[in-house]
């Protein structure tokens, strides 16, 4: 491991021109997904800025309805928050997907929406991947593809975005606070991560410095109190999806009054399954239009082809794992 | 032949070490940490298979904090022991990628990595093949990883296929698995005064010894008290034991310390090679075997041969006039190959036991009675008697257990809350034999028995049967025995392999009480001893003796997902006398656990560009999480073997995992309609199939 050097600030703002002053430098918050990196020699920081005393720990009501979670704030203690479970019940139960329950204890929600990609390929120093550097080619596209990406993927890369919180967040239309060299601003979480492009370096759109502050869950439609979490693994705890769904459905009369489908597991970020949507709204609720309506959104679908397992299963495992979803939001076996 | 009486034997004496294992306090080899020990970390080669053409050490050695750099150019030298694994450091070849080619020694871990991170190495990189091609070429290897010959024929099994009415073929492939005990593996080696001192996760400490007295030619102590799981991979010694001892010895006085990561555990101390296992099958209308056919192709190193005996257990589980194994080896640029819980049988069970679901499939007969109607008399390759069989007796007690006659034979039947349901069922045997080897030494002391020999427990409780046995052998109770095992300064041990270690250890410490009482009767004074080598088995040449099983699996597939639960397992064993039904069932749930985890999960996955294993940690690497193993049942039948040692036991360290993955696979196919060939079994495999629906 690199020699580095460590700084644990009392202002965000110092947290901020920490980094800002040296483009090597790296914000730590839990450190369960840096701190396996520093070891792996996939990222090598010249500086680690603890960001635990500048970021908020506090879940707090603001007047017009909308919870805030400050970026400091535990995975486990997210998930048991009541007006979490009660109100973004996706939320919760994705965070309850993920991980373990040491690591949720450790990981913080800023941390977790920045965490790395788990392409086998990328946390291996010695193989060559277009994330870690622009100037080697991806090993994945040839490679042990089953997990990779079936959207929105580009030639320089596959991956996906693993966390399972930011396909909840993405479902309920959170906001991510960020405060940068100049000043704070706000960002709609489906902007907030990227598809790869021809630069797969940058998971977001932030910039070198950018410190998320605070994730804003808006008060809940329907639709999102009546929301849930469905994670697709082979085995029944402690793995990163193959695919998952955050949805959440608002049924009038037996037609869809409002859904939200984000899917993880598909994408280089958590995808907003928009196409769906749409074809869903003023529907009825049954397994034929849920078919119908998430065949119509992968039809944009590029499944990778690989001698060591490509991943054109993960059609029709969207495609179940979304019926089932729905017809469980219905009122029906899930 | 009677079994000895037991009195503590069979009953549920806890784990001795349990209270120290769960507060931390026993000590495993790299706990052991002396002031000034100095931490290893490995140079490991980044291609599979060349010539180092030069190598720089000058930034790492110039490191704060690095005590040595050490190369095959100032290497040591080692006496060369026939096993190329161990000729660490000895020159420029490189076999394999991740071999260890320098190894650092530094103050501190941090350092010693990213000194190690320094070291420049240059290779001519040859052409490699790392990728496992059952087609590719192939050879016949001189004899199988137990000692087998890789070929078997009875009559005429080509021409019996052609006749016989039913014939199934298939294919059956598992695999490249990785063996990973919670403890990596780990040694401490100090050098004193030209003696190696070596702290080793061992499964057994005398053969290390042995080992590393060869190669280094001095002479050796090994202690070994805890082991956190061998599963194989800690009974012959691996590069990483001969390298810590190597660079110890370049700083005599100073104890070096060596303890595997994960990564390193997919690089340098073995695996299950993968096998593709051809079957074939031909029956009578009512079962009857007329020829069994397994023919194995499997991989192997190119540099070091180990083949997994796939075909072995084909040659005693069913009658058939004509019938044949084989193996075929495929070289590959890859560390080697070895032992791995139930090596041969864990594989071969597969292709065997589903082979015969798709027999009983085709016969339209129920899976359990084709394999009672199967049952031989005699071992049906050498003719010999078994000392017992309990194969039948467990398929019928366990099918009463699961309530197997409760559910409809035919295929994807019962949908339940969006579940597909499925039951089926796998066998399995492992041989029973003993160890020769061991020295056994009783001494009565301040009132008590001190029972010395070099076991290993590596967490299958040896400590506590041997205490067990010992007491019986004496005729006192278990507080009247201290055992003490797990090093090379008392008596002799063979190792804890081939599920044979309580039946080897257990038989000589059973022959040295016997020598103890006809020396000192009753009534022994302070000081008295008696000592004995391990008895030969006297009936071991006149018959067959295995432990069977009958594996028992519920199986639940997602209807959307094609996720694959496992609600329920049974495991239904003839395994002679259980010495401690505690420690004895956690030994089969574990391995039925494995047997989950072998059907579901694991794989090894090669990517030949790189010549590495590419889902190298725990992360990509899965093995069942406690949430997959819902209810896991282990039970066991009476029976009564004095044949196979005093004690009556056959050994169950490795049945438990025999015939899970088949009872798993046969029970996917039984809920859904899908045959599975392969293993792991994925949600893949049915989401693609079009029968899934
Ligand atoms: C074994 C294992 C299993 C896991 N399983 C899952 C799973 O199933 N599902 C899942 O979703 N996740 C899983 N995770 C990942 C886990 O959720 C993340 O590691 C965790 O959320 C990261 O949070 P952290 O606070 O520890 O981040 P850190 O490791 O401290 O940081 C991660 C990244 O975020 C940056 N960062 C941290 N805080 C901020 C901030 N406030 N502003 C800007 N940048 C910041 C850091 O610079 C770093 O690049 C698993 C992790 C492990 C080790
Ligand atoms: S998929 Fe992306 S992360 Fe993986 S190797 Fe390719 S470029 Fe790297």
């Amino acid at each position: 491991m690199k020699p580095f050097t460590y700084a644990r600030p009392d202002e965000a703002s110092d947290a901020v021109a920490a980094l800002v002053a040296d483009p090597d430098a790296r914000f730590l918050a839990g450190g369960t997904n840096l701190l396996d990196h520093l070891k792996l020699g996939v990222v090598e920081p010249s500086q680690l800025v603890d960001v635990n005393r500048v970021t908020s720990t506090e879940i707090t009501e603001l007047d017009d309805g909308t919870l805030r979670i400050g970026a400091g704030v535990a995975n486990s203690d997210l998930a048991a928050d009541s007006r979490v479970r009660r109100r973004y019940p996706a939320v919760a139960a994705a965070i309850l997907a993920g991980a373990s329950g040491q690591l949720r204890n450790m990981a913080s929600t800023g941390g977790n929406l920045l965490q790395r990609t788990r392409c086998p390929y990328f946390a291996d120093a010695t193989t060559p991947c277009t994330k870690r550097s622009l100037d080697e080619a991806c090993s994945a596209r040839e490679g042990w593809a089953r997990y990779h990406a079936i959207l929105g993927a580009s030639e320089s890369c596959i991956a996906t975005h693993p966390s399972d919180l930011a396909v909840a967040l993405v479902a309920v239309d959170a906001q991510v606070q960020v405060l940068g060299p100049d000043g704070a601003r706000t960002i709609p979480i489906g902007e907030f991560h990227r598809l790869p492009g021809d630069d797969p370096t940058r998971d977001t759109v932030l910039e070198h410095g950018d410190l998320v502050t605070a994730v804003d869950l808006p008060a809940p439609a329907p639709a999102v109190t009546n929301s849930t979490y469905r994670k697709v693994r082979d085995r029944a705890s402690y793995a990163f999806a193959l695919v998952s769904v955050a949805a959440g459905l608002e049924v009038r009369d037996g037609v869809v009054a409002d859904v939200r489908i984000a899917l993880g597991g598909v994408a280089h970020k958590p995808w907003r399954a928009t196409t769906a949507e749409a074809a869903l709204r003023g529907r009825p609720a049954t397994d034929e239009e849920f078919r119908a309506a998430i065949t119509a959104e992968l039809e944009a679908a590029e499944p990778v082809e690989s001698p060591l397992g490509g991943n054109a299963y993960k059609i029709p495992l969207v495609t179940g794992t979304v019926v089932s979803t729905l017809r469980g939001l219905a009122g029906g076996t899930s | 032949m009677t079994t000895m009486d037991a009195r503590s034997m069979g009953t549920s004496v806890r784990r001795i070490e349990g209270p120290d294992k769960v507060t931390g306090t026993a000590p495993y080899a790299g706990d052991t940490v002396a002031d000034g020990t100095l931490v290893l970390y490995p140079v490991q080669a980044t291609v599979a298979r060349g010539e180092i053409t030069a190598i720089d050490t000058s930034a790492a050695t110039a490191l704060p904090g690095v005590a040595a750099v050490v190369t095959h150019l100032d290497a040591p030298r080692l006496a060369d022991d026939g096993d190329p694994e161990h000729r660490v450091l000895q020159g420029t070849t490189v076999h394999h990628r991740g071999q260890y080619v320098a190894a650092v020694l530094a103050d501190h871990a941090e350092v010693a990595a990213e000194a190690a991170r320094l070291v420049v190495v240059s290779y001519d990189e040859a052409p490699s093949t790392t990728g496992f091609d059952p087609d590719g070429g192939s050879y016949t290897p001189s004899a199988l990883g137990n000692g087998q010959a890789p070929d078997s024929v009875v009559g005429d099994p080509d021409a019996a296929l052609a006749a016989a009415p039913v014939v199934v073929k298939a294919s059956y492939a598992t695999p490249m698995e990785h063996h990973n005990p919670m403890e990596p593996h780990a040694t401490t080696a100090t050098w004193v005064d030209g003696r190696a001192i070596v702290h080793e996760a061992s499964q057994g400490a005398d053969l290390a010894r042995q080992t590393l007295a060869t190669l280094f030619d001095a002479e050796v102590e090994v202690s070994s008290p805890h082991v956190g799981g061998g599963f194989g991979t800690k009974g012959f010694l691996h590069a990483g034991t001969v390298l810590a001892v190597l660079a110890a010895r370049t700083v005599p006085g100073r104890p070096v310390r060596f303890a595997l990561g994960r990564r390193q555990m997919f690089e340098t101390v073995g695996y299950r090679p993968a096998t593709v296992q051809h079957m074939a099958l031909g029956a009578e209308a009512d079962g009857r075997l007329d020829a069994l056919v397994h023919d194995v192709v499997g991989a192997t190193a190119r540099y070091k041969e180990f083949v997994e005996p796939a075909g072995g257990s084909s040659r005693s589980m069913y009658a058939a006039p004509h019938r044949r194994t084989s193996h075929r080896a495929v070289p590959l640029d890859l560390d080697a190959p070895t032992y791995m819980r139930a090596p041969g049988e864990a594989p071969g069970s597969f292709g065997l036991e589903c082979a015969m679901d798709e027999l009983a499939v085709a016969l339209d007969m129920d899976p359990i009675e084709l394999r009672v109607r199967n049952e031989p008399s005699v071992h049906p390759e050498n003719g010999l008697p078994f000392s017992s069989r309990g194969l039948v007796e467990c398929l019928r007690t366990g099918a009463e257990r699961f309530g197997w006659s409760t559910w409809d034979r035919a295929p994807r039947r019962r949908l339940v809350d969006g579940w597909w349901h499925g039951v089926g069922v796998g066998c399995g045997t492992f041989p029973a034999f003993r160890m020769p080897g061991s020295t056994a030494e009783i001494t009565f002391t301040g009132g008590r028995y001190v029972v010395a020999i070099g076991a290993a427990d590596i967490g299958q409780g040896a400590r506590t049967v041997l205490t067990q046995i010992a007491a019986d052998a004496l005729g006192v109770d278990v507080g009247s025995i201290e055992v003490e095992i797990g090093s090379t300064s008392l008596p002799v041990g063979s190792i804890a392999g081939g599920s044979a270690g309580t039946a080897s250890w257990g038989s000589t410490v059973v022959e040295a009480a016997d020598r103890f009482r006809d020396k000192y009767g009753e009534d022994p004074d302070d000081g008295d001893h008696a000592d004995a080598a391990t008895p030969d088995n006297p009936w071991a040449e006149e018959f067959a003796m295995a432990a069977y099983v009958a594996q028992f699996a519920e199986v639940a597939v997602h209807a959307d997902t094609g996720e694959i639960r496992v609600p329920r397992l049974l495991g239904t064993f003839g395994v002679g006398r259980i010495l401690n039904p505690t420690l004895g069932r956690s030994q089969l749930q574990g391995g039925m656990v494995w047997g989950l985890s072998m059907a579901l999960h694991e794989e090894s996955v090669v990517d030949p560009r790189f010549g590495e294993v590419i889902n190298h940690d725990l992360a990509g690497y899965h093995i069942a999480a406690n949430a997959d193993v819902r209810e896991i049942d282990a039970q066991w039948i009476d029976e009564d073997d004095g044949y196979v040692n005093p004690m009556g036991a056959k050994g169950i360290g490795e049945i438990g995992i025999v015939g899970v993955a088949a009872a798993i696979a046969n029970a996917t196919y039984h809920a859904t309609g899908v045959r599975v060939r392969s293993l792991p079994i994925t949600c893949d495999d049915l989401l693609t199939d079009p029968a899934f629906g």
